[in-house]
């Protein structure tokens, strides 16, 4: 309900509609949907996952487990967004989660029925036995069961991006400790980033009201803010959550822009990534919960919380309110809530006495405090109705019972130690606070070895303002110092607190409580872990918290515990016998809240999500049909689709025409590398397994690379372009891959070798004129002299052709008469344009991928990625002719001495002609006789390339069969698609024109 | 012959922060000693600009020289101008070890202009570009989202960068979207 | 994420811009050599927790190879170097012995 008084953050002049489950509803702006849909009465927001009991808000923040909803539809929707942090705006839609058929009323609480089946570990128990109870009951209503809200189906239409930062000092949280620490810092003169999650500075001292530099917490925020503001060397950001520390000072942090104003423009959300010299972690604390039982139903709030609601927003849970704590600090709300004109029956003290400040101001205000107490059980089903009092050190005998309509609840405070926990910052039990802390003497470190995290104010357990301002401002002025700013940052400012009374640890109400409370205490309300089942799993052996976590799913999820951790390892201790910081923590891992994918991809989605690498004939291909596969990042086209042609046909046109007429290929994507210097010649002998030292400038060699194990890793033509000057052609996936390989050689290991390498793949365009007509096509355009004789097979020229400046290779992988012409790239599309207008009374045709691999095929030529998997050696392949025998040395040739490359036995390139003319299957085994060690069938080779040829209408195929040069004509069967054998007999690999006159005319 | 074509044929986009084009650029890849006297002086003598030191982008007008590596500057200078430039190079050094290739072709270069400029980089490139780790003068090899990068400023407002010709149309739509998707506020306007 | 200096470029350069390339100052053997000693070039590397020394490309930037010292369990870096040499240069094992007394990697310390 909304309150008259309070609200410091909502206008009530600016009414907001929104939705929830279709019912129309108001709040102000300034509400976040959590306090709007109190001042409304919705206290059900979901349903648990287990047993999907009802379930209300519980927490105010970032650390609230169970009021998830799914907000807008189609290209808007977003699952799991948690109320406490969703801003309301004009129009928001939300829907609950998890329930079925309404929220109201949900037949997944037959779940509930079920928990017999359903204790700690019901995963790997129920889901064993009985058997006959999987297809019915496990798998249609506990996995239904256990879901969140439902994943979009249509893409997100918001956009996101990144940014990159380099800080000296990045703050995360806004509240009095990250404001004195950034302003330490940004005095300092460091590069601050302070950023806060919410919507507002000043964290709880804005609500709670203490006294800093003599004025309100409200007064210091402002001036503070004001000066910060000034600081060019401070830059601050609201809605703004650290995600996450990494190595080395590397963070995360998530911006959300526009999700509080969905119609403004700009993207959606932001992700900072920041390298920071210094992290502070002024992440504050979060209140634990205390365990009894029934502390699940629908307005049991945490004080803290409820406070927040009251002051900042102005609303209420109920008319009555009974506090329960082990501090000092619940009787804050105690104290509020009687300000705001609410009643607070009793607060009841889990201590022997309350003595402190606190306490004494709500008795003096008629506040009953019953100490020495605990509440035995909540009643109610949907929202709490009333408690009932027992003794906190008995075994839950009823004294009392107080009607009521809310319970403001206060286990104490935990530090917020996540951040400073990601990267390895260790932690210390705080014994007279009841906490964990961080350990200063045990921070995260960074490359230096120095710790780059500094933890600060309550977030370093100094929950009292005047130790957590002056630790904030003291841990800015270290964090800059560290980064070289030491400059004096004047004096920390001043905080005053009322003197409070010690916590009491209390794990559990009553201390002695039965099994039926015990299994009605919940710790992990998102996951439905009780405090039974945590001791049951101790009792089973689950002795790691880590396992016990696993075991009985407590902290998991979206929540990750930020509730439950410390009050479920503290009973799981308790179960132990152990102490609890012999037992520890689970690891904090990043991100603090789950982060949005798309946040996480940013702007690389749809024409953004990865390059696409373009030839300069891009645009004519696009606007010519072809059927584009992707290279690497390159998109060659595959064949080039005529009218109505299936890409099988265009395949067999292409290679036809091409083998009859003539044909164009865009060969441009082809690596090509200029190795330079007086020692090139030496480099290259032991880059490639043949001689290339020796090769005439003017002339054409193929080679072949190997790594060092002796595996082929690439191949490609080599031209000598002067005396001390090499153009290596690599495969189109290779160009950056084997430049690396040669600058890794020439600076890791020959480093005295005068050689330099160059990448030039991408200033030239370069075509393969290829057919009977290629040469005809050449000299009807006219330009330098390319008959037989001027430029014989396996030479290159430069000259002109039509007036461009060309370099002409004499080279073919199809077996055809072909010339591969390189030309500037910036000329390449013009030059295109020519051969295509000069060629069309020579029938000329481009033709794509897919042929230049069936007319290498058809002549037996090898493609690296096809013939080689990283296990084929050259002599597989009978391309021994390839390999020098006059090296001493060169890459790869100790690798291929190894017994195992020597092998008579190992399986060795063939042809392989099937018997009725199918096309074998890729990849397809050759089967042998008997079987292996694991009962598999016994193999003897594979298919590494088959293609329907169309020069020979009929399937032809290349493969690696063991012995197989030896065999020829001999028969062997291979595995077919969908099971069976093919028979094929194994021929010689080059199907076409053996002698090779066609490429030499 | 025809005339050459750059891989983005002038694209260009509106709003606060432009991206464009800018055309064809002339670019010698040298490779050599950048102590060696005579590379020095060819260098100057095609571009009018002193030898870069480390990572340093040195200009005279449209002309200039960036570091990109510790044996390696790149020449910027008219498109038609590099063949007359590298027989200047391979007359200058001649005897002495080196490598000069035309990469004019192999790349595109892009403008990004405008007060928010420095963010429109920073939301692509995982580095330090405050006003005071990068000021103009400097150059920059790093990625800007999957693919390389060098980059300059030529003034506070202005940065240079230049990719691969392959990917030109992904820099550029990259480029595009992240100054649409307006400024941050981190670094100081107009710096 | 690793942010390791490169001597090159003398900046700061993130993982990101890094291609790592395995273990350093390994030595290369060749044809002629013993099938132990091959096996030992080609295959066996060192994975120590602590003291390590590995191999850098600054492959979005200058290109160039440098070697980096560092702790494998802390992340700690003494020092990055050229690749230009065949043992770590003396600045480097000082910076580690004063971190890391008596450590040893290999045949260094």
């Amino acid at each position: 309900m909304r309150l008259r008084t309070n609200g410091r953050l909502v206008a009530k002049n600016r009414p907001v509609h929104f939705t929830f489950n279709g019912k129309r509803m108001q709040g102000y702006a300034g509400d976040t949907l959590a306090s709007a849909l109190l001042a409304n009465d919705q206290l059900l927001v979901g349903r648990s996952f287990k047993y999907h009991r009802p379930r209300g808000l519980v927490a105010a923040g970032a650390e609230e487990p169970n009021a998830l909803v799914e907000l807008g539809r189609g290209d808007r929707q977003e699952p799991n967004a948690r109320v406490t942090q969703v801003e309301l705006y004009d129009g928001l839609a939300a829907r609950s989660q998890n329930h079925w058929p309404s929220l109201e009323f949900d037949v997944g609480v037959i779940n509930a029925k079920l928990s017999r089946f359903l204790p700690a570990g019901f995963y790997y128990k129920t889901f064993t036995q009985p058997r006959a109870f999987w297809k019915h009951v496990y798998e249609p209503i506990i996995r239904r069961s256990a879901g969140l809200g439902s994943a979009p189906e249509t893409g997100d239409d918001h956009t996101y991006e990144h940014f990159n930062v380099a800080v000296d000092v990045l703050v995360v949280g806004g509240g009095i400790s990250g404001l004195a620490a950034a302003l330490a810092a940004g005095r300092a003169g460091a590069r601050v980033l302070l950023i806060e999650q919410t919507s507002g500075w000043g964290g709880r001292a804005v609500v709670d009201r203490p006294t800093i530099e003599g004025a309100t917490a409200q007064d210091w925020v402002n001036a503070t803010l004001g000066e910060l503001h000034r600081m060019p060397n401070v830059d601050m950001r609201i809605r703004t959550q650290g995600a996450g520390v990494f190595d080395h000072g590397y963070a995360l942090a998530h911006e959300r822009l526009t999700d509080h104003a969905p119609k403004r423009g700009g993207p959606r959300q932001r992700l900072w990534r920041i390298r920071a010299g210094q992290i502070v972690t002024a992440t504050g604390a979060i209140e634990r919960p205390l365990s009894f039982a029934y502390n699940d139903v629908p307005g049991v709030l945490l004080a803290g919380a409820l406070r927040d609601y009251v002051v900042n927003f102005g609303v209420a849970v109920g008319e009555r309110t009974v506090v329960v704590t082990n501090n000092d600090d619940a009787y804050r709300t105690a104290i509020a809530l009687v300000n705001a004109g609410l009643e607070v029956p009793a607060v009841i003290d889990a201590r022997a006495a309350a003595k402190g400040e606190l306490p004494d101001q709500a008795r003096a205000m008629g506040i009953r405090v019953i100490t020495g107490s605990a509440i035995r059980a909540v009643e109610g089903g949907k929202r709490v109705t009333g408690v009932s009092v027992c003794a906190q050190d008995g075994t839950g005998g009823q004294i009392e019972a107080i009607a009521c309509d809310c319970v403001a609840m206060s286990g104490g405070w935990s530090p917020v130690v996540h951040l400073w926990s990601h990267c390895g910052g260790k932690l210390v039990w705080d014994d007279a606070q009841s906490l964990f802390r961080p350990d200063a003497d045990r921070p995260p470190l960074g490359a230096d070895g120095a710790g780059f995290v500094t933890a600060a104010g309550t977030a370093n357990g100094h929950l009292f303002t005047a130790e957590a301002i002056a630790d904030g401002f003291g841990a800015g002025r270290k964090a800059a110092s560290a980064s070289g700013h030491t400059r004096k940052p004047g004096q920390a400012p001043m905080g005053d607190d009322l003197a409070e009374a010690a916590i009491e640890p209390v794990w559990m109400m009553p201390a002695g409580a039965p099994y039926d409370l015990r299994s009605k205490m919940w710790l992990d309300y998102q996951n439905d872990v009780k405090v039974s089942d945590v001791q049951l799993a101790a009792q089973e052996g689950f002795q790691s918290v880590e396992h016990a976590k696993r075991y009985t799913t407590l902290g998991m999820a979206t929540d990750q515990g930020k509730l439950s951790n410390i009050n479920g390892l503290a009973i799981l201790s308790n179960a132990l016998g152990e102490a609890i910081p012999q037992v520890g923590t689970t690891t904090f891992r990043p991100p603090y809240t789950p982060l949005p994918l798309a946040a996480i991809a940013g702007v690389a989605r749809d024409e953004l999500f990865q390059p696409i690498r373009k030839t300069p004939v891009y645009d004519w291909h696009e606007n010519n049909d072809a059927d584009f596969e992707p290279v690497g990042h390159w998109r060659r086209p595959y064949a080039y689709l005529l009218g109505d042609e299936t890409a099988h046909d265009a395949v067999k046109r292409e290679v036809n025409n091409t083998r009859t007429n003539v044909g164009l290929l865009d060969a441009s994507t082809l690596g090509k590398l200029i190795v330079k210097g007086p020692d090139a010649g030496k480099f290259l002998d032991m880059m490639y397994t043949n001689m290339m030292s020796n090769l005439a400038v003017g002339k054409c060699r193929y080679g072949l690379m190997c790594s060092e194990n002796g595996f082929l890793s690439d191949d490609g033509v080599v031209a000598r372009l002067d005396d001390d000057t090499w153009l290596c052609h690599t495969t189109t996936g290779g160009a950056d891959r084997i430049h690396a390989h040669m600058e890794d050689w020439l600076q890791c290991e020959w480093w005295d070798w005068q050689v330099y390498v160059a990448n030039v793949t991408e200033q030239f365009a370069q075509f393969a004129v290829v057919g009977p007509k290629a040469r005809q096509l050449l000299q009807d355009i006219g330009g330098m002299k390319l008959a037989k004789d001027d430029l014989p097979f396996m030479q290159w020229a430069e000259g002109q052709i039509g007036g461009f400046d060309v370099r002409v290779f004499r080279i073919s992988f199809s077996g055809e008469l072909s010339y591969e012409i390189a030309v500037a790239a910036g000329q390449g599309a013009a030059f295109w344009d020519l051969l295509l207008k000069h060629g069309e009374p020579l029938n000329v045709m481009p033709y794509g991928t897919e042929a230049l691999h069936v007319m290498r095929a058809e002549k037996g030529f090898i493609m690296i990625g096809d013939e080689t998997d990283g296990t084929v050696i050259p002599q597989d392949l009978n391309l021994d002719w390839a390999i020098s025998k006059k090296k001493d040395d060169f890459l790869g040739k100790r690798g291929q001495q190894r017994t195992h490359m020597q092998d008579p036995d190992r399986w060795k390139l063939v042809g392989l002609e099937t018997l009725d003319g199918s096309v074998l299957a890729d990849g397809a085994y050759a089967v042998e006789v008997g079987e292996n060690a694991n009962g598999q069938r016994n193999t003897q080779g594979r298919i590494t390339s088959t293609y329907y040829s169309p020069t020979l209408d009929k399937g032809i195929a290349m493969g690696l069969v063991k012995r197989g040069p030896d065999r020829m004509g001999d028969v062997i069967s291979f595995t077919k698609d969908g099971g069976g054998t093919v028979d094929a007999r194994i021929v010689d690999p080059v199907f076409y024109d053996k002698d090779g006159e066609k490429q030499n005319v | 012959m025809s005339d050459p074509i750059s891989a983005l044929l002038g694209r260009e986009t509106q709003g606060s922060v432009q991206v464009s084009d800018t055309g064809l650029r002339g670019m010698i890849t040298l490779r050599g000693d950048l102590s060696y006297g005579k590379m020095k002086s060819i260098c100057k003598d095609l571009t009018g600009a002193a030898m870069p030191g480390l990572r340093e982008a040195q200009f005279k007008g449209e002309n200039g020289l960036l570091w990109m590596s510790p044996d390696e500057v790149l020449i910027l200078l008219p498109y038609a101008d590099v063949a007359d430039g590298l027989a200047k190079i391979a007359k200058a050094m001649k005897g002495q070890h080196h490598l000069a290739v035309n990469v004019s072709d192999a790349r595109a270069v892009l403008q990004v202009q405008g007060p928010f400029a420095r963010e429109v980089i920073a939301k692509l490139a995982p580095v330090d570009l405050h006003p005071d780790a990068f000021p103009p003068g400097q150059v920059l090899r790093t990625r800007l989202g999957q693919i390389a990068a060098a980059l300059w400023m030529t003034d506070a407002q202005t940065f240079q960068i230049i990719c691969f010709r392959s990917v030109a149309d992904y820099a550029f739509d990259l480029l595009a979207a992240s100054a649409a998707a307006g400024p941050v506020g981190h670094f100081p306007r107009g710096t | 994420m690793l942010i390791l200096h490169c001597p090159h470029c003398d900046r700061m350069v993130d993982e990101t811009d890094l291609h790592a390339g395995g273990e350093a100052h390994l030595k290369r053997y060749g044809p002629g050599s013993e099938a132990e000693v091959f096996e030992n070039y080609l295959f066996m590397r060192a994975n120590p927790k602590g003291v390590h020394f590995e191999r850098w490309r600054h492959v979005y930037g200058c290109g160039k190879w440098f070697l980096a010292a560092r702790n494998t369990a802390t992340l700690e870096v003494y020092g990055t170097y050229a690749a230009q040499t065949t043992e770590p240069p003396q600045a480097i094992r000082d910076a580690i012995s004063e971190k890391q007394p008596g450590w040893r990697w290999g045949t260094f310390q």
